[in-house]
């Protein structure tokens, strides 16, 4: 494959960078001001409620549409059309020739992208066999199901071996075992060296898979990091139960502690775990169990983006 | 550009592929083909009905003797104009009773009588439906040479030379409206399908694959250039088989047509440029215009219009084919969109090549002009995912804006 000469005027550890881009359509500002640095050879997970403006960024940095104003620079090019041979790209709403056949669908895809037809072909049929879909790479697109075409228009975004592979809510649509499939397959792509950026509503998918994510929300980046970095946000939530239910102890706790059963709920203070013991059992708590719990990226989410995008994105249909 | 060629590449082998091997291309093909068939095989039994069918003739109710010298006064006519454009007799002897013949005879089915002549050559009259000035004329004309029968003609030398300028100018004519009618027919039956081109890629969503991998102008070239191969496949088929058809049917075959002022090899070669680029002016104008509508109604709906404007443009163009070097000639060649159709009437009339190759340049000038501005609206307006743009908003403001003024 041709790899195309690239630009450097970006930072070189970075497979993807953005700066302040914005996207106005008409009067609406569906993108405002995000910024995004993805390292390469990372998975890096973009979340937000639909309508958030996940897919417009996604668009802007293909080279699809282009910002109203901003920067970005893909695989160090500045126009991302220049590295289209090395992306490879999963949008939201799926869409294939049905007349076409599997392998050629997925020899197509790859050839937009450089590959030798006929080196899509070979390569078409050795990943339809690895992922059991062996025997419908001769038949048409329109036989196969909803769930075996997806695994199909994944296959044409990795056929030509992409440095860059960028998904739209790729576990849309597909079941456990396929939302499975795909992770390890995204998990793969990144231990071979490819950069991987997905969009998704979903936070569990994110937490599972990306050391890196940006949270969008009505079209601002409220936050771009590490997820550790997106946890350590919180402090640890502390679960105490005590035999008592009354007495000096209460004073340990702060007074925004919840009760969750027959659980206090609260957020570790900022003093750490010993002083928090030292004045329970001091205060005669009868402590039955106190454990110290590390926040999840759905409750760092609801700190980040607000109680209204944790909302809307709980509403969203589950997969 | 590279990048570009490559992409609009793989685009038109797939459409190319995906239309030329498909069931419908066949009937696509076979379409014009029966028309053609059907005329040649009613045209043929049409002409074998006429010639079969009596002709009316002119009833002369005369003396033998009276008849016999209109009958060579006739047939020296007939020898000089051909005897089917001569209005023919059919003998009958007087009866007592003249006007009861004469009313019997109009109503006769065999032979069928047009009209009745009575009154010998010294009195002739005429009785029938003769509204037609030809055969009075031709009848007053033959009663006077059945009088006074002409000398033999003298003989007339005849040198024949291929073409005269008369001759030339009105040939070469006839070629260019031949050509120009052709090349219209031919883009209004196929420039239609580009307008749909897009629809395809927009149902089945695969837009947004394409669109991240090649350039927009990209897809547009192959969707175009596909079509254009697709069309010449057709073509190649069509012509073909109404050559074959020509050949058979007419004596003489091809070699009847008047030769163009470039010669037969060089119309043949600008009418195959021409054709190319006829449909991709207008192709890339449709495809630009198609790529805006979301949905086959859509399309449909746009169909009517850009019909109306191609039939306009043809009419435009049509003023160049009998006066090449006249300033409309000029400027039907100087619009890009009936440039082709103009410089193919010219190339039939005039025979320099210069013009072709700055015609030629021109319109591709502007066929590439016309794709990249489709393909910054494509872009613009269909890959996007806000709402829609301020257009709509302005109708919905102005509906609200009535509203309120009706309220």
């Amino acid at each position: 494959m041709l790899r195309p000469a690239m630009n450097t005027n970006s930072h070189p550890g970075l497979a993807v960078e953005a700066v302040d881009l914005v996207k106005d359509f008409a009067e609406t500002r569906a993108v405002d001001g995000v910024s995004l640095a993805v390292p390469a050879g990372s998975i890096y997970g973009l979340l937000g409620p639909n309508g958030a403006g996940k897919t417009t960024i996604l668009r802007i940095l293909l080279g699809i549409i282009d910002p109203s104003s901003g920067t970005r620079h893909v695989l160090g090019a500045g126009r991302p059309l220049d590295a289209a041979p090395e992306v490879g790209y999963l949008p939201e709403e799926r869409g294939l020739y049905p007349a076409m056949h599997a392998r050629d669908a997925i020899a197509f895809i790859g050839a937009l992208r450089g590959l030798p037809l006929r080196e899509g072909r070979r390569r078409a049929d050795d990943l339809l066999r690895e992922h059991g879909l062996g025997d419908w790479a001769r038949k048409p697109i329109r036989t196969l199901s909803k769930g075996m075409a997806q695994t199909v228009q994944l296959l044409g975004t990795i056929i030509h071996k992409p440095r860059l592979i960028v998904l739209d809510e790729p576990f849309a649509g597909l079941d456990a075992i396929n939302q499975g499939r795909l992770e390890d397959l995204i998990r793969r792509e990144a231990r071979d060296g490819a950069t991987i950026i997905f969009s998704t509503h979903v936070i569990a998918h994110a937490e599972r898979l990306c050391e890196r994510i940006a949270i969008v929300a009505r079209g601002k980046l409220v936050f771009e990091g590490r997820v550790d970095d997106a946890r350590s946000r919180l402090r640890p939530i502390v679960r105490l139960r005590t035999r008592a239910e009354d007495g000096p102890w209460r004073s340990a706790i702060p007074e925004d502690a919840r009760r969750d059963g027959d659980e206090w709920v609260f957020e570790l203070p900022a003093s750490g775990p010993e002083p928090l013991l030292k004045a329970l059992i001091d205060g005669g708590a009868g402590i039955e169990t106190l454990a110290i719990e590390r926040p999840g990226l759905h409750d760092a989410f609801v700190a980040i983006a607000g109680n209204k995008a944790a909302a809307a994105m709980a509403q969203e249909k589950p997969e | 550009m590279m990048r570009l060629l490559r992409g609009a590449f793989v685009i038109a082998r797939r459409d190319f592929a995906a239309t030329v091997l498909s069931k419908a291309f066949i009937f696509f093909l076979l379409g014009p083909l029966f028309p053609l068939l059907l005329g040649g095989v009613f045209g043929g039994i049409g002409a074998r009905v006429a010639t079969q069918t009596e002709k009316p003739v002119v009833a002369v109710v005369s003396t033998p003797a009276d008849f016999g010298r209109l009958m060579k006064a006739r047939d020296s006519l007939a020898d000089a104009l051909g005897e089917d454009a001569v209005v023919r007799f059919s003998y009958f002897a007087p009866e007592p009773d003249l006007a009861a013949q004469q009313k019997r005879l109009l109503t006769t089915r065999e032979p069928p009588v047009r009209a009745v002549l009575t009154g010998g050559l010294d009195h002739p009259h005429l009785t029938g439906a003769v509204e037609d000035q030809n055969i009075s004329g031709q009848l007053q004309l033959l009663v006077a040479n059945a009088r006074e029968p002409q000398a033999a003609p003298p003989s007339l030398g005849v040198t024949e030379v291929a073409a005269s300028s008369g001759s030339l100018a009105s040939d070469r004519a006839r070629t260019a409206q031949i050509g120009q009618m052709l090349l219209f027919f031919l883009t209004l039956l196929l420039s239609g399908m580009v307008m749909s081109q897009l629809i395809e890629e927009k149902s089945n969503k695969i837009i947004e694959v394409i669109a991240a991998a090649v350039p927009i102008d990209a897809m547009f070239i192959g969707k175009l250039f596909a079509m254009l191969a697709a069309s010449i496949v057709g073509i190649v088929v069509w012509v073909g088989a109404g050559a074959l058809l020509i050949q058979i049917l007419s004596a003489g075959g091809l070699r009847t047509l008047p030769t163009p002022a470039v010669g037969w090899p060089g119309f043949l070669a600008l009418g195959v440029i021409y054709f190319a680029m006829n449909y991709l002016l207008l192709g890339a104008v449709f495809l630009s215009i198609g790529a805006q509508a979301t949905t086959a109604r859509e399309v449909q709906t746009l169909s009517m219009p850009v019909t109306f404007a191609q039939v306009l443009i043809f009419g435009f163009a049509a003023i160049s084919a009998n006066a090449p070097n006249s300033f409309e000639a000029f400027a039907a060649a100087a619009f890009p969109l009936s440039s082709p159709m103009a410089m193919l009437a010219r190339a039939a009339e005039q025979p320099e090549w210069w013009p072709h190759v700055a015609a030629i340049a021109w319109q591709a000038l502007w066929v590439a002009l016309i794709l990249h501005l489709g393909a910054r609206m494509f872009r613009k307006t269909v890959l996007k995912s806000g709402p829609r743009g301020k257009r709509w908003r302005w109708w919905k403001r102005a509906a609200v804006v009535s509203e309120i003024g009706a309220s």
